[in-house]
């Protein structure tokens, strides 16, 4: 019964949905809606599993002295900080999301610049990534490089101003780049897109069928 | 010729040069107010106004259409707006709904009640005149049953499902089928095994959205088959997660998968951990533990944005050998350039398939093949005939 609820549950939404999709007069129309707030009222509260698992994970890597266990301590501090302040609207008369708040202050001087730099440092990685992807190892790594020349070149204006002496538009950095994105690359994309498209057809089926039960533990 | 534009044109030749540079002349005098007054006459009306419930709808919606007026463009070429009015009875009142610039013929009301019996009329304006069009037949609008824009879609999904249906009853029948090889995939054994001989973690980052994604699903899948691989190997396992639905449903795959390859005694509920819900958060948490623990194997199976890269590099830079899948097209380029393995888009969906060998679920696979050569087909048909300018064809693939 453990395995034949959840496949049943799953076959049945998934057929709902499948018709709905297909039926605009209510109340097929606000199935989605309403199973999406569904799912919110339960990921609200499985967020209390996460928050608990967090700290207890932290917390046992604190009292045990593991390996990195200072970023524990900085997680648990830094979670109870913001969520205190948070919850008891320390700082703020009615909401601590007002402009101002000992909250906004923290999520603007602490969290948006730590979120930031992890994002730029994604700067550096293109780079270091790019610099082994474009070695031309074989006769493939060669072609992304030609291709990878003409799109980096071809997307800023120096790559124009190098070209436009040449009476031939179709051979300036631009136009060569613009080719390359709009044919080869769309194409590209477009046979993995219905490739992705099929695939999550197929996945579906197999889910509502009750042929995929891997996410449920095995067979 | 419009109508406005005959009648103005007689007026001033019954007029004559005095009595009209008299009347100029006059107007000046009345401080300015002269230009409003110089157009007396109305443009000429909308006509054919038909309003018909919205088709293929959830109700709430009437569908305005009429013919602009004469003067709209041609004609005195002066009309400035066009004016949707709206009653319940024939005669009226009628009052505003909204306002349209020149040009315009068709408009949706959305603000309808259902079963409710409505008029229009479009009346016309040159800024100065308004004429109005006859009222419409009465109508109500009304919720479908069927989207028949979506026909099309039912089509192909059935046909599709079809296939895919006939391919399981063919392996459920022992038939053997043909699937081609993924290196990704074979490479699993060979990622938990180095894992296992160098004596660390296998690391599983099953993406960053949450369990309402299907690729979440598929990588969860995956994430069962190796979970059972690391128990039978004895190899420890980790997976943080960002979305606690993930986590919790993580667990009891993890923990099933240890229970089937008879080894519950090593599942323990900390494998799977949750971290963050935050993107970069969760990048930065993720890239902390692989600089730490310095894991062998590393597999990225799920929907990735930005944090992509910045997880498979630092996953390079400890040295460990690294299967990344996504149906996220623009991020492949990224899990190609920095991981050994990358499964590709619909790879991902057929690994859970391809790794258990289930014949059922590899007939779906095979069915999934049968989807992409018929889609190939008329691909080809399309091109053919776009290319000698029947264009039909491809509009019975417009999707809605």
């Amino acid at each position: 019964m453990r395995r034949e609820i959840p496949l049943f549950i799953t076959a049945i939404t998934g057929v709902v949905f499948i018709i709905a999709y297909f039926i605009p007069h209510p109340p097929f129309n606000q199935i989605q809606d309403l199973f999406q707030t569904w799912f919110q009222i339960i990921a609200a509260f499985a967020i209390i599993l996460g928050v608990l698992n967090l700290m207890v994970v932290n917390g046992d890597k604190v009292y045990r002295r593991s390996k990195g266990w200072g970023y524990s301590v900085i997680i648990i501090l830094s979670f109870l900080v913001m969520a205190g302040i948070g919850t008891f609207k320390l700082g703020s008369k009615a909401s601590p999301l007002e402009e101002g708040t000992p909250f906004m202050y923290l999520f603007y001087n602490v969290y948006y610049p730590l979120t930031s730099t992890v994002f730029a440092l994604l700067a550096f990685f293109v780079a270091s990534a790019s610099f082994r992807a474009f070695r031309a190892r074989n006769k493939e790594a060669a072609l992304l490089l030609t291709a990878a020349f003409f799109v980096m070149l071809g997307r800023v204006p120096i790559g124009d101003y190098l070209t436009s002496w040449i009476p031939l538009k179709w051979l300036h950095l631009s136009t060569i780049a613009n080719w390359i994105m709009a044919y080869p690359n769309m194409a590209a994309q477009r046979a993995i897109m219905i490739g992705i498209a099929l695939g999550i057809i197929s996945t579906s089926l197999r889910l509502i069928l009750g042929i995929e039960r891997s996410y449920l533990g095995g067979d | 010729m419009s109508e406005k534009l005959r009648r103005k044109g007689r007026g001033c030749r019954k007029g004559g040069l005095i009595p009209l540079a008299a009347f100029i002349f006059f107007l000046f005098l009345w401080d300015g107010a002269w230009a409003e007054d110089l157009d007396t006459l109305p443009p000429s009306p909308p006509r054919e106004v038909t309003a018909f419930d919205t088709p293929n709808d959830a109700g709430g919606s009437i569908t305005l259409t009429w013919r602009k007026s004469t003067d709209d463009g041609t004609g005195a070429g002066d009309v400035t707006a066009y004016i949707i009015l709206r009653a319940e009875r024939k005669e009226g009142p009628y009052k505003e709904i909204t306002k349209l610039p020149a040009g315009a013929v068709r408009y949706e009301d959305t603000t309808t009640k259902d079963g409710v019996d409505y008029f229009y009329k479009v009346s016309v304006s040159d800024g100065v005149n308004i004429s109005e069009s006859p009222p419409s037949q009465a109508v109500h609008s009304k919720a479908q049953w069927f989207n028949f824009k979506r026909l099309n879609m039912l089509l192909a999904g059935f046909i599709l499902s079809l296939g895919i249906v006939y391919f399981i009853s063919r392996a459920r029948a022992g038939k053997e089928l043909y699937i081609r090889k993924i290196a990704g995939l074979d490479a699993v054994n060979e990622a938990v095994g180095r894992a296992t001989e160098m004596g660390r973690k296998v690391f599983f980052i099953p993406g960053i959205l949450d369990l309402d994604d299907v690729q979440t699903i598929a990588g969860l899948s995956i994430l069962g088959q190796v979970a059972k691989l690391t128990a039978e190997y004895g190899t420890k396992l980790e997976v943080p997660v960002c979305r606690s639905v993930v986590m919790v449903t993580a667990r009891e795959t993890v923990k099933e998968a240890y229970l089937d390859s008879g080894h519950p005694d090593a599942y323990n509920d900390e494998i799977v951990h949750y971290l963050t819900d935050d993107q970069f958060g969760y990048a930065a948490g993720v890239d902390g533990l692989m600089l730490r623990e310095k894991p062998a194997a590393i597999f990225y199976q799920g929907a990735f944005y930005a944090e992509s890269l910045i997880l498979a590099e630092t996953g390079f830079s400890v040295g460990a050998i690294q299967i990344a899948g996504t149906a996220m097209p623009s991020q492949l380029p990224f899990f190609i350039t920095a991981c050994d393995y990358t499964l590709i888009g619909e790879e991902l969906f057929a690994a859970s398939a391809y790794l258990s060998r289930e014949p059922r679920a590899l007939g779906s696979i095979k069915g999934q093949d049968l989807g992409k050569a018929i889609i190939l087909f008329i691909l080809g048909l399309g091109v053919v005939l776009e290319t000698l300018g029947i264009t039909g064809f491809s509009q019975l693939f417009t999707t809605q």
